[in-house]
């Protein structure tokens, strides 16, 4: 443990703010909502995994990814397959001509199951592919862009590019993939039924356990060392590495992380939606991913999570109301939200509200013991202005990418 | 690319050459820096003196020629390498984290932790924490630990970033115009902070001023047009006729 106490780990806001949202997610909701609803907030939830990863790879490390969405659909993919090949059992898929392989491989004319179908007969197999393919992933590009220095604009435009690629790949190759539908019609895991109600309410619990699990090695990364490079990096890259830091190194595994994260996401999707398909993979995903991010704000990890939540509702209620005008307006929020509120929801919070609520905090606890002598009382309740505003970056735009 | 022979100088730079598209910014330069010399680097505009920091400290990769440090060849290191062997390097603009306190400023630099690994469990010990202080003391910034560097001024980011490189105990520091920009008063304490800070070690400067040369320098490398003019003690060097004519006569 690299903290020499709790609280330098987690300062009091911070403890507030996680308890809040855990409340929220493990009491409130469950208890106001029905199933149907819940497992829509489980959905959202997904979602907020790739937001807690792009608060650490773009709000921290200054690394925009246009492309979160390509590792959300690994994970998510890796699941599906080994639902489908559980689904796909020769008895059920008798009528077929060639039995026991996946329904949309039959249609395809392919006989036999693909040698790259073949580990994901294991459960095992499966939940170390869901981690470990999209991390690996990251951590080739990561190798490819951040060891020859390309960064900023050129790295988003080229993780865009990536999640392109990515979509055309997996629509194109329908027979391996299931094409533009996606995997779809998995019923059961080891024999259990996926589609029941009960096992909605299991796994909109997994989905909050497993998000809380992110949210704490993420708060871990950022309350580290690690964290404050990162800070460091995004604006004085080269002081970094004339500190004798190999930089590449540290955004690299930030990436990683971040890839991770998104994967646990998409994995959670393919278990409580029962399908998985190239939407979720594209430029157009993965783009709101970020929205999702900027909107909660993106130096928050908890307030990502809340971005992530609302966005997706907004998009559910006015997305089925006014589907063409949904795309505007999403595009206006964000660039409203990095325009205006560069800090999203959590800077609002922090500017407003935070310091009365600390007000409270000393008033019912005493004054905070001073866990972390070198910061101001205040500073990590306020954030600094958003890296955007800043002299290292001269527009907002810029800095959100630089 | 020349080998470079074996020497007793802390710094011996032997026939470095950088060429950026035809123009030589440095041109066949050779120098020693002895140990615990402070050698102070002058001349006009354009006349490669921070090319030639950058060349040292690996920011830009030499066309031809050799830069020893103990008789480590260091043109082919990676620059973090170059660091960790005892090489620091002050830019000309201060470059502190501005959203970072003054205090964790300094422990970034902190000497240890280097990898992802060390930095995810690196810790703040009694040591650390006592390090930073005693150097923070010594570079004028101990009652603003606290404070977030961008709202220091601009003298003490200046300062800052000297405490950012003690805190690594190079054996050779390498300082870009550490005045520039300075009040007098700071300049004075500057100057005091430099005699304090270069016992034990080799320090290049860069500065224009040329009263706070002639008050630092041990002895003055002039260059021009990537080669050097003249080298020697200040006084010697000042009243060079060369070195008058290209740079201090204007």
């Amino acid at each position: 443990m690299s903290f020499k106490s709790f609280s330098d780990f987690m300062p009091r806001q911070d403890i507030l703010s996680f308890a809040v949202l855990a409340l929220i997610l493990l009491v409130v909701l469950p208890l106001s909502l029905d199933i149907f609803r819940l497992n829509l907030v489980g959905k959202y939830l997904t979602f907020a995994f790739v937001a807690v990863g792009l608060v650490l790879c773009w709000g921290y490390g200054g690394i925009l990814s246009l492309g979160q969405g390509v590792f959300y659909g690994l994970g998510g993919y890796a699941l599906a397959m080994f639902l489908k090949l559980e689904s796909s059992d020769p008895e059920s898929t008798r009528i077929q001509s060639t039995p026991g392989i996946p329904d949309f491989m039959d249609w395809n004319r392919i006989t036999e199951l693909p040698w790259f179908w073949e580990p994901f007969h294991s459960l095992t197999f499966t939940v170390i592919a869901i981690i470990v393919i999209p991390s690996l992933f990251a951590y080739l590009i990561g190798v490819a862009m951040f060891k020859r220095r390309v960064g900023g604009v050129y790295f988003a435009i080229i993780t865009q590019a990536i999640a392109a690629i990515m979509t055309i790949l997996i629509i194109g190759q329908q027979g391996y993939t299931g094409g533009v539908n996606g995997i779809t019609d998995l019923r059961t895991l080891k024999g259990w039924d996926i589609r029941s109600d009960f096992a909605s309410y299991v796994f909109y619990f997994l989905a909050v356990v497993l998000l809380f699990v992110c949210l704490f090695l993420a708060q871990y990364i950022r309350r580290s060392k690690l964290g404050r490079l990162l800070v460091a990096m995004r604006g004085q890259e080269d002081r970094v590495r004339f500190s004798g830091y190999d930089v590449a190194n540290f955004k690299i595994f930030v990436f990683c992380v971040g890839a991770s994260f998104a994967a646990i996401g998409g994995a959670m999707f393919t278990l409580q939606e029962g399908f998985m398909s190239p939407s979720f993979v594209g430029i157009v995903p993965s783009i709101e991913m970020v929205i999702f991010c900027a909107v909660g704000g993106r130096l928050s990890l908890v307030g990502a999570v809340y971005g992530a939540l609302l966005v997706n509702f907004a998009k559910t209620v006015l997305g089925e109301t006014f589907p063409e005008l949904w795309l505007f307006a999403m595009g206006l929020l964000f660039i409203g939200v990095v325009m205006a509120f560069p800090n999203g929801l959590a800077g609002l919070y922090n500017s407003y509200v935070a310091r009365y609520v600390d007000r409270l905090l000393d008033k019912v606890f005493g004054p905070q013991r001073s866990s972390d002598a070198y910061r101001p009382a205040s500073s990590d309740t306020v954030p600094p202005a958003a890296p955007g505003l800043r002299q290292n970056s001269t527009s907002p735009t810029e800095g959100a990418i630089s | 690319m020349t080998a470079g022979s074996n020497t007793d100088f802390v710094l011996a730079v032997e026939g470095l050459t950088v060429s950026f598209d035809g123009f030589k910014a440095v041109n066949d330069l050779s120098f020693y820096v002895d140990e615990n010399e402070i050698r102070v680097i002058i001349g006009p505009n354009g006349a490669g003196k921070t090319t030639v920091l950058d060349l040292i400290c690996g920011r830009t990769r030499a066309t031809a020629g050799s830069i020893k440090f103990r008789n480590q060849e260091l043109t082919k290191l990676k620059e973090h390498d170059i660091v960790k062997a005892g090489v620091g390097r002050k830019f000309q603009n201060p470059s502190i984290y501005g959203d970072l306190t003054v205090f964790e400023n300094l422990e970034i630099s902190y000497p240890t932790g280097r990898s992802v690994f060390g930095a995810l469990t690196f810790k703040r010990t009694d040591a650390v924490v006592q390090r930073i202080e005693e150097i923070a003391d010594m570079i004028f910034l101990k009652d603003q630990l606290h404070t977030e560097a961008e709202l220091l001024s601009h003298g003490q980011k200046q300062w800052l970033e000297i405490g950012m490189l003690l805190i690594q105990d190079p054996t050779l520091l390498m300082l870009d115009e550490p005045v520039a920009g300075m009040s007098v008063t700071e300049r004075q304490q500057t100057a005091k902070l430099l005699r304090t800070i270069t016992k034990d070690r080799s320090v290049i400067v860069i500065e224009h001023d040329m009263q706070f040369v002639a008050e630092i320098a041990d002895r003055v490398t002039v260059l021009h047009q990537g080669r050097i003019l003249a080298e020697g003690t200040a006084e010697k060097v000042k009243a060079d006729p060369k070195v008058v004519e290209v740079y201090l006569g204007h």
